[in-house]
């Protein structure tokens, strides 16, 4: 069922990683993508896929969920790695049929380009596990803060980002909803070709939009009949602070980077 | 006779194998008769509407089973897909299910996926206008132009234009005003037909239930906590109130005269029960 979409889903806890400040987990997830695309070693990947399963084994969600959110993404990475097998050019000729041929080379850029998408979608999803949306779209409104200077309008955009994550968990449960409802009525979802599919999706989309602008008119009001207009002057309930396991998480950061790409100079 | 739907030890869990996971119905032994008028309450979160969207198939249980005339629900595709016709089910505030250009097309889409012919889903589209008092001129109107309680009649003669065998409605009067409520529970009863056919209908309103109901069943904590005549699920009016229940003015005040120590049968749900019973134990009293 739709309900069992995980991307963006938190789980609440209460381990060193869920306590990290937001903003410390973004950086350290930018640290780690780049360390990601720097490692081109085996030692440099090996060094990067320790950094995971330690965060993973600390924030003590279940390695089940994680593989749970990395299935929709299974044919992405097999596509991938195909067509990396099948275009890499190198010297050591494994197979060779009719115009196809496959080098040593290409089964291990393969692997690697395939093992690399699943890492990086593995380290976003342990963060958005960790945070909940709300500390996220805070911790990225504060990292963001310098790009008022040049008039970037940074509120309004995580105000935006923050609402739009808060009514996915809603729009779903809607959705559900209503499909349930036009189901009880005989509509079909499942059968007919794509263009049946198609219309059989009106009876959904169009009470879906309606409710989801009445919500948004609603949603408005709300706000505006608080004084809400915009993020002058306006305080936080909960402000995000750098604690000493901030300062360390980041240290482990940057000396993660910096091994990824002595281990790349070396090229061990 | 075999029961029109039984349940047999139905257990719904919703977010299964996730650290939401939570048990919605436990184990429900439940079964209808055809012709029953049955109420089904309890409070908030007892699990009454994710039980009867097991009815017509369209949530499977996570173990247990769903029987229609005896057959198992979902034991073909073909089965559950006949079942969702005959077990018609309306949804909790079901005026946000409309989405087509006019009343008259909105009515119509339940009975034009039964594949009915054109005249055939014309007559049944104006009989249940009509049956829910929706005049001609609003056939032609946007559904989405209509007030709330229009709306929620229109979603109603939807259901009722695909003739269901079997009526389960969610709370059909929740958020209409006292002569809506009436109006609509008239419609319910006149649907019924005297046992014709099946009415399953959850309400929050005892009074609703005590009035129109031949039997009640009890929702708490995903279990049936009673299930009986409006008697003999009054007669426990302690338990009812313990369950978060809201019963009776009138049963409230016989409770009391009772714990007062007056010997009165607390079990009644009208005024006009509670006089008889007023009577009877004063004549009791000039006895003793
Ligand atoms: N789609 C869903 N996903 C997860 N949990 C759900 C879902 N629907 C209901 N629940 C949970 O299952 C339990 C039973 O819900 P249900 O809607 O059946 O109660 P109800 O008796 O109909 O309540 P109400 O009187 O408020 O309509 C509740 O605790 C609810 O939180
Ligand atoms: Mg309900």
């Amino acid at each position: 069922m739709l309900k069992d979409i995980t991307l963006g889903q938190y789980y609440p806890g209460d381990t060193l990683v869920h306590r990290l400040d937001p903003r410390t987990k973004l950086i350290l997830t930018l640290i780690y993508i780049a360390a990601l695309f720097t490692a081109i070693v085996y030692a440099g990947y090996a060094l990067v896929v320790l950094f995971l399963a330690v965060s993973i084994l600390l924030s003590r969600i279940r390695l089940r969920n994680i593989l749970s959110g990395l299935k929709p993404l299974i044919i992405i990475v097999l596509i991938t790695g195909i067509l990396n097998l099948f275009y890499t050019k190198g010297e050591h000729l494994l197979v060779h049929f009719w115009r196809i041929s496959i080098y040593w080379e290409g089964v291990e850029t393969a692997i690697f380009m395939a093992l690399r998408i699943m890492l990086l979608i593995a380290g976003t999803l342990l963060l958005t596990y960790t945070t909940s949306p709300l500390q996220l779209t805070d911790g990225l409104e504060s990292l963001l803060n310098p790009l008022k200077k040049i008039r970037v309008p940074v509120h309004e955009l995580a105000m935006m980002m923050s609402i739009a994550l808060r009514f996915i968990p809603t729009l779903i449960e809607e959705t559900d909803k209503i499909m349930s409802a036009q189901r009880a009525r005989g509509a079909d979802f499942e059968t007919g070709g794509l263009i049946a599919k198609a219309k059989a999706m009106l009876p959904l989309l169009i009470p879906l939009f309606v409710s989801a602008f009445r919500r948004a008119d609603e949603l408005a009001t709300a706000m505006e009949s608080r004084c809400y207009h915009g993020g002058e002057g306006r305080t936080r309930m909960k402000q995000l602070s750098m604690a000493r396991r901030d300062w360390i998480a980041l240290a482990v950061g940057v000396l993660l980077l910096a091994l990824v790409i002595l281990f790349r100079r070396l090229g061990i | 006779m075999t029961p029109v739907l039984q349940t047999v030890r139905l257990t719904h869990r919703y977010s299964e194998g996730t650290p939401f996971e939570r048990v919605a119905v436990d184990s429900v032994d439940f079964s209808a008769q055809r012709g029953e008028f049955i109420a089904v309450i309890g409070h908030t979160g007892s699990g009454k509407s994710t039980f009867i969207q097991h009815l017509n198939g369209l949530l499977k249980p996570s173990s247990g089973s769903v029987l229609f005339d005896g057959k198992d629900i979902h034991s073909s595709k073909e089965f559950t897909r006949q079942v969702r016709f005959r077990v018609g089910l309306l949804f909790q505030y079901p005026e946000y299910q409309l989405f087509e250009e006019t009343v008259y097309r909105d009515i119509a889409f339940g009975p034009k996926n039964m594949k009915l012919k054109d005249d055939e889903v014309d007559e049944r589209v104006r009989e249940a206008a009509g049956f829910v008092g929706l005049g001609e001129e609003i056939l032609g109107k946007s559904p989405f132009d209509l007030s709330g309680g229009q709306k929620r009649r229109v979603a109603i003669a939807g259901v009722i234009a695909m003739r269901p065998e079997v009526l389960i409605l969610d709370e059909p009067t929740a958020g209409l005003d006292p002569g809506g409520r009436e109006e609509l529970m008239e419609n319910i009863l006149r649907y019924h037909d005297g046992g014709k056919r099946t009415v399953i209908y959850i309400t929050h309103s005892m009074e609703d239930a005590a009035r129109t109901a031949q039997r009640i069943v009890v929702f708490n904590h995903g279990h049936i906590a009673m299930d009986g005549t409006p008697r003999e699920v009054f007669r426990r009016g302690f338990e009812l109130i313990q369950m978060g229940i809201i019963v009776p003015q009138i049963t409230r005040v016989m409770m009391r005269l009772r714990e007062l120590g007056l010997d009165v049968d607390d079990s009644v749900y009208s005024v006009d029960q509670a006089i008889a019973a007023l009577r009877e134990t004063k004549g009791g009293g000039d006895r003793a």
